[in-house]
């Protein structure tokens, strides 16, 4: 008798708690999250890069995602075009300006759920100093155990940005006033 | 002809490095600062950098040569007329020029391979990277670049200021020697 009322007492008591969103540090220790950009070369093939340093986290729950929130900090030096050289302008003056913006963070003001998990994330994106809202289409992935005891949950989100809009506004011709963002994110159950 | 210098004067060897030397100066510098301005849409940016590594490895290449002639054949002493003060002085500029130029060239090659790529010189041949491992190794090396070639200007301003001192205001021979006299 006794063996049994422990784990129904334990059973009421787990459906009685209220139901929270569940919290997510985003895996940049193992690299399962990548802050890529793509931005068109001349107009006739897109450059990719990405920041590869930032760490972050998100809440999320399946059961009320218009509840989900994300933050996310970027250290802006640590952009990679696979150039030095490129990379180096890149964070001068004449682009991050990484030396006064060591920073660029994302933190999350809605999420909209579209149903088939399919979203819109919106938030604020700070760059180059300057605070913008941002809206990113976000499709979620998947989530489940791992095969390490932990939980998992990934999701996609793509967004673009006119440089101009931060004060970036090096000519790099017509086509290249829009960067576009591929975010990749898996995060960990805390 | 004498290739060698002697005790009085300079041969034409070390004088025409010397000169080499200045011009191939004073062109990577003025190169270097043109260079960086430009936009991307200008027709030298891409040939401007190149010229500039190009040059600068050439360069390099003439100061091992240069310093290789200068241990098989020394410089003539200074003029008797020169004080201790002003030997000093001259010899710690002078010494300072080939240290800061040699890092100079050393920070530049560090900037353009710091991801692994070789140094194209003229497309003739290439400079293979070696370091790559320095923390954002491009930034560090050229924010060094631009200090050291500052650096050097402010040294060939106090050596011209000595020589034009010795020509001008002493009359003295110093100037003449660097001219093959």
């Amino acid at each position: 008798m006794k063996k049994t009322i422990i784990p129904l007492l334990l059973l009421i008591l787990g459906a009685a708690a209220p139901l929270h969103a569940a919290d997510y540090v985003i895996d940049t220790k193992g690299a399962h999250a990548f802050i890529q950009f793509r931005i068109s070369h001349l107009g006739y093939s897109w450059l990719y890069g990405r920041f590869n340093d930032f760490d972050g986290k998100f809440s999320y729950d399946e059961k009320n995602p218009a509840a989900a929130k994300v933050e996310v900090n970027i250290r802006t030096a640590s952009i990679d075009s696979n150039h030095a050289e490129r990379d180096k302008h890149l964070r001068g003056k004449d682009f991050l300006d990484v030396g006064k913006f060591p920073g660029a963070k994302f933190i999350s003001t809605a999420y909209e759920d579209k149903g088939n998990g399919k979203g819109m994330l919106k938030g604020n994106l700070t760059l180059h100093g300057v605070t913008k809202p941002v809206s990113i289409d976000v499709e979620h992935i998947g989530a489940g155990a791992d095969p390490w005891g932990g939980q998992r949950r990934g999701f996609f989100g793509t967004t673009r940005l006119v440089l101009k809009d931060y004060g970036i506004d090096y000519d790099l011709g017509p086509a290249s006033r829009e960067v576009y963002l591929d975010l990749s994110v898996e995060g960990i159950k805390m | 002809m004498q290739m060698r210098n002697d005790t009085e004067r300079y041969g034409p060897v070390a004088i025409l490095l010397h000169w080499l030397v200045a011009l191939t100066v004073f062109g990577l510098f003025g190169l270097g600062l043109w260079m960086t301005g430009l936009t991307y849409y200008d027709p030298w940016y891409r040939q401007g950098p190149a010229l500039h590594k190009s040059i600068g490895v050439l360069l390099f290449l003439v100061m091992v040569a240069r310093l290789a002639w200068r241990v098989y054949s020394p410089p003539p002493p200074a003029l008797p007329s020169h004080s201790l003060l002003e030997r000093a002085a001259a010899h710690t500029v002078h010494l300072w020029i080939y240290l800061i130029l040699f890092a100079l060239m050393l920070s530049g090659y560090l900037i353009s391979t710091a991801d692994g790529r070789a140094i194209e010189v003229f497309g003739l041949f290439s400079i293979p990277a070696t370091v790559t491992s320095i923390p954002q190794q491009e930034d560090f090396a050229g924010a060094i670049h631009w200090y050291l070639a500052l650096f050097l200007m402010a040294l060939v301003l106090l050596h011209v200021a000595g020589a034009l001192k010795h020509h001008f205001i002493d009359r003295d021979r110093t100037l003449k020697r660097m001219l093959g006299r």
